[in-house]
């Protein structure tokens, strides 16, 4: 393991969450209740996904720059563990929604936009697995993964800011704005943050070191054929 | 007069406001009884696991990298 002080900050602080988000008090707020703890394990979700995103956005770059196909497994591997996070954030989104809003899916203007987002990064993998070129493949990924991540920028930042949303906090709902995430809530949200992107950081970085060691390996397969 | 109007006033607010808040269901009997702890517990055993995994992980691709 190497560096690995952030790897253990990254379990102590789920750690913490977990023990403190179910633990310390929280605001009594009506149609909210306890699931207002949500925030602690739902809202991370998206942060991890948005810092992953914003890496393969980043290698992409540097591929194109660069043209070093090691960029690409970097971006690749950062965008799965993206939409493995964007997948578990619907998801606890959608049990959250069933018992709040009284269904999984009504539309919210922010359900919409991250499905879209969610629609663009699949439409991404599946683009890539259509091209066997390694090179091809690699270059219209990369200028395919800048395009999605512009769009994605809208769609989760803009567009669900300029309409109502069911979302608490969002046009009158009740929500964190009052108590404005009150100091104690403050107290485990940060770590949460913290901890969950830093986890899905190492996650992405175990798959991109497995993306790395194969990669060396076809390149000295291919030297040693190259040399009979 | 007065001031007895402005007590009784005062007095009602801080009634109704304490029911209020009494009536917005929170899982209290949990946390009353200790069993939240046990939720905690299990949580915590899941991602003591899943850690305990991803290291594991970690140690196993420094090898194969090291190979």
């Amino acid at each position: 393991m190497r560096s690995w002080w952030w790897k253990i900050l990254s379990g102590l602080l789920v750690g913490y969450t977990i023990i403190g988000g179910l633990l310390m008090p929280v605001p009594r707020l009506d149609i909210l209740n306890e699931t207002i703890r949500n925030l602690y394990f739902h809202v991370p979700m998206w942060f991890t996904m948005i810092v992953l995103f914003g890496g393969a956005f980043f290698y992409s770059i540097k591929y194109l720059s660069s043209g070093n196909l090691k960029d690409d497994i970097f971006a690749v591997q950062l965008t799965n563990t993206g939409i493995f996070f964007s997948i578990l954030g619907m998801l606890t989104g959608m049990e959250w929604a069933q018992y709040t809003w009284g269904e999984a899916w009504s539309n919210d203007p922010k359900q919409l936009g991250t499905a879209l987002c969610m629609l663009i990064y699949f439409a991404y993998s599946i683009l890539r697995n259509g091209i066997k070129d390694d090179e091809k493949k690699a270059k219209i990924s990369a200028v395919y993964n800048i395009f999605a991540f512009a769009m994605m920028i809208p769609l989760i930042f803009i567009l669900p800011r300029m309409v109502d949303s069911l979302h608490p906090g969002n046009g009158g709902n009740p929500g964190f704005k009052p108590y404005d995430l009150n100091s104690r809530m403050r107290l485990v949200f940060y770590p949460a943050v913290i901890g969950w992107v830093l986890t899905g950081c190492w996650i992405a970085s175990l798959k991109t070191r497995v993306g790395l060691i194969r990669f060396y390996k076809e390149e000295k397969a291919l030297q040693s054929d190259f040399e009979k | 007069m007065r001031a007895k109007y402005a007590l009784v006033t005062i007095l009602v607010l801080l009634i109704t406001t304490t029911i209020a808040q009494a009536q917005t269901e929170m899982a209290d009997t949990m946390r009353s009884n200790g069993k939240i702890y046990v939720v905690v517990a299990v949580l915590a055993t899941i991602f003591a696991g899943i850690f305990a995994y991803l290291i594991y992980l970690d140690k196993k691709i420094t090898k194969a990298e090291r190979s």
